[in-house]
């Protein structure tokens, strides 16, 4: 695999091609309020997890959400899959929107959308052997018809996962596994049910640094072999760079940069994703720069910054940011390949 | 002399079902006043248990053998009694989420003072004072010695965990993943101030990570373990631009780069059990230059330039070219 940054797969560009499309989401989390606050009816306060968010991912397509601990990426993946409600937006899968189905109609949806776990040693059952693993989401789906059928569609998931020969697996257990192995069975139960797109959060940030790489190739090759869109969840950049075709960066429940990912990569806009992309460890000693380091954390998200979010952090803040907040706009490119950033210093070039 | 010299360290644990394991199987490194060495390796190549041994902080059922020298004073042999003195006070480390082990109810500050009254260096408002300073050294304001560490932002619980480790003033300090659970800003941070200790205080300073681009951008020099043994040893851009270990190799090619073109390429396969007597070399079954010899033979950590060891039958003088065509598409 050549580090890859393709433009959109083509014979899917035209409008509505989309697979994913979300506009406008909104996430917002009630904030715990105390029992006196309660009995003196103050106003209930909420976090904007997810501010504002709109993304479309095309069949084939891999978009990487970047960002760090809190940024609302991990929300955002949750309101796409119906896990947590959506105050306000819209959600469409395939063209029909699922902001607000009903329990009954959401299910045969969820098949078509599934989720990889950061940490394949939480998310598997460690009494269930592989095959059964494997099999549980056919089961609880009513598919694969027999049991017979349904060993032969767990066989062909483990071998579509590079876990072959499948016999050997099929009757472990997830302790009897290396932490790549079971991140693949973890792959290959969502594979099951043919979804036409995966949520990958941190796929492989739990797992050691020399299997990393065979656990993304085969991300990789799964999407590229069908029709399936990934998004990854990664506060990595450098994975991002390498594997997603299209980068979003989010920060404090916004997207502050969204664009193919050689542009995002090659020609940073957004002051964040810069400082982000100074502070990645480069392989090589020669090439080590002056981070730059930005001071303090990521606020709180109940008390937001006037303006723009980024202000108080960002190294080249003018008076009129605390007062502007910025939209996401395109700073380069045309139609077909455009790359967004928020900043009322990013002029269209 | 160097401040702190491990010769052939060993480490073997028995295990509950009888059989030993052979976690470190002879480590030798030092590392000069306000040097920093990177420890680089993956789970279970033993990179946790050495620096354990180096504080004389592993279980009795682990047997230790070798030499440790600070100053040129040998603390390894005389058990305990010859550790307590040096622990803390001349050898600190900081675990592996130190951050997350702090005591919620007790104040940052007060558990900063703890191990100077425990090792006499300073008493009441005295050690209050400094706990204070060491504080603003790690870059936290020091009237935050009274606040929980609930209050504190895992950046900041980082930063107060390397404060303790400080706090007896010691020469050389051990960082055990020190930024694996914090974002990418936040790991930036805390790089930055364990490289402005070393300048600042001649802190010498070990980074043991899983990472090596995190260890060719803050350390000088670094040695690569893998399976209890060194794989290679160098400084690291000799390390990154003529590695003459394939396993140095492939870990920098597993390793995605930000602005890179090449490939990344897991390395297959798993380390040998450390139970079991090594035959060969240790990592023969995952290289992608096997020839016969490694099968049976296990390579000695040799020198094949100024500053730079490594433990390959390839260096070798009928095997040179293999290893130069071998790293001439690693490097690039």
């Amino acid at each position: 695999m050549s580090a890859t940054v393709a433009a959109r797969p083509s014979g899917s560009l035209e409008g509505g091609a989309d697979l994913l499309e979300v506009r406008d989401l909104v996430v917002r989390y009630p904030v715990r309020r105390g029992l006196m606050r309660a009995l003196r009816r103050e106003p209930r306060k909420f976090v904007s997890a997810v501010d504002g968010v709109s993304l479309s991912v095309r069949p084939g397509e891999m978009l990487a959400i970047v960002g760090e601990s809190g940024c609302g990426k991990t929300s955002t993946a949750q309101a796409i899959l119906r896990m947590v409600e959506t105050t306000c937006g819209v959600i469409e899968l395939g063209g029909r929107d699922i902001t607000h189905l009903g329990a009954k109609d959401l299910r045969p949806v969820r098949r078509t959308m599934q989720m990889v776990y950061q940490d394949p040693y939480e998310s598997l059952d460690p009494r269930f052997r592989v095959r059964r693993a494997v099999e549980e989401p056919m089961v609880i789906h009513g598919i694969g018809g027999s049991k017979g059928e349904r060993e032969r569609l767990v066989i062909e998931a483990l071998e579509r996962v590079e876990l072959s020969p499948a016999d050997l697996y099929v009757d472990r257990y997830p302790h009897e596994l290396s932490g790549g192995q079971r991140q693949r069975v973890a792959i290959a139960a969502s594979l099951v049910l043919h979804p036409k797109l995966l949520l990958a959060d941190e796929p492989v940030s739990m797992l050691d640094v020399s299997v990393r790489a065979g656990i993304l190739t085969l991300l990789d090759h799964l999407r590229r072999d069908g029709d399936m869109g990934i998004v990854m969840i990664t506060h990595d950049l450098s994975t991002a760079a390498h594997f997603a075709d299209r980068i979003a960066v989010m920060y404090l429940g916004r997207i502050v940069e969204e664009g193919s990912a050689r542009q995002v990569i090659r020609d940073p806009q957004h002051p964040y994703t810069k400082a982000l992309m100074s502070v990645v460890p480069k392989r090589d000693p020669r090439e080590r720069t002056e981070p730059q380091i930005l001071q303090g954390e990521t606020p709180n998200p109940i008390d937001l910054p006037t303006g723009c979010r980024f202000h108080p952090r960002c190294p080249v803040a003018e008076e009129r940011c605390s007062r502007i907040d910025p939209e996401l706009r395109i700073a380069r490119g045309t139609s077909g390949d455009v790359h967004r950033a928020a900043c009322v210093l990013v002029s269209p070039g | 002399m160097s401040l702190l010299a491990v010769r052939d360290l060993h480490v073997w644990f028995d295990l509950p079902h009888g059989g030993r394991l052979h976690a470190v199987q002879g480590i030798t490194f030092e590392v000069e006043v306000g040097e920093r060495l990177g420890l680089v390796g993956e789970s279970g190549c033993g990179k946790t248990t050495a620096l354990l041994a180096l504080m004389g902080l592993l279980p009795p059922s682990a047997e230790v053998e070798g030499e440790v020298l600070i100053d040129g004073i040998e603390i390894l042999r005389g058990g305990e009694d010859a550790m307590r003195p040096h622990r803390w006070t001349d050898i600190a480390m900081v675990f592996q989420g130190a951050m997350n082990a702090l005591n919620p109810v007790k104040t940052v500050g007060s558990q900063i003072v703890e191990p100077m009254e425990f090792h006499g260096t300073a008493t009441g408002a005295a050690a209050k004072r400094e706990a204070g300073d060491l504080l603003q050294l790690v870059g936290i304001p020091a009237s935050a010695a009274d606040r929980y560490p609930h209050e504190f932002s895992g950046g900041m619980r980082q930063r107060a965990a390397i404060a303790m480790a400080l706090a007896c003033e010691p020469k050389v300090l051990l960082a055990d993943e020190p930024t694996t659970a914090l974002d990418v800003m936040v790991q930036a941070q805390i790089l930055q101030l364990l490289v402005s200790l070393t300048h600042d205080l001649g802190l010498a300073v070990m980074l043991v990570t899983h990472d090596l681009p995190l260890v060719t951008q803050v350390c000088e020099r670094a040695v690569v373990m893998y399976a209890g043994r060194t794989a290679e040893s160098a400084p690291v851009d000799t390390l990154f631009h003529d590695p003459r270990h394939p396993y140095t190799r492939l870990l920098f090619a597993a390793t995605p780069d930000l602005t890179g073109d090449s490939e990344v390429v897991s390395i297959p396969g798993a380390p040998p059990r450390l139970d079991r007597p090594l035959v060969g070399c240790p990592f023969a079954s995952r290289c992608d230059r096997t020839f016969d010899r490694c099968r049976v033979d296990t390579p000695e950590l040799v020198m094949v330039a100024a500053r730079h060891q490594a433990a390959c039958h390839l260096n070798d003088a009928e095997h040179a070219h293999e290893m130069d065509a071998a790293t001439g598409g690693g490097a690039s």
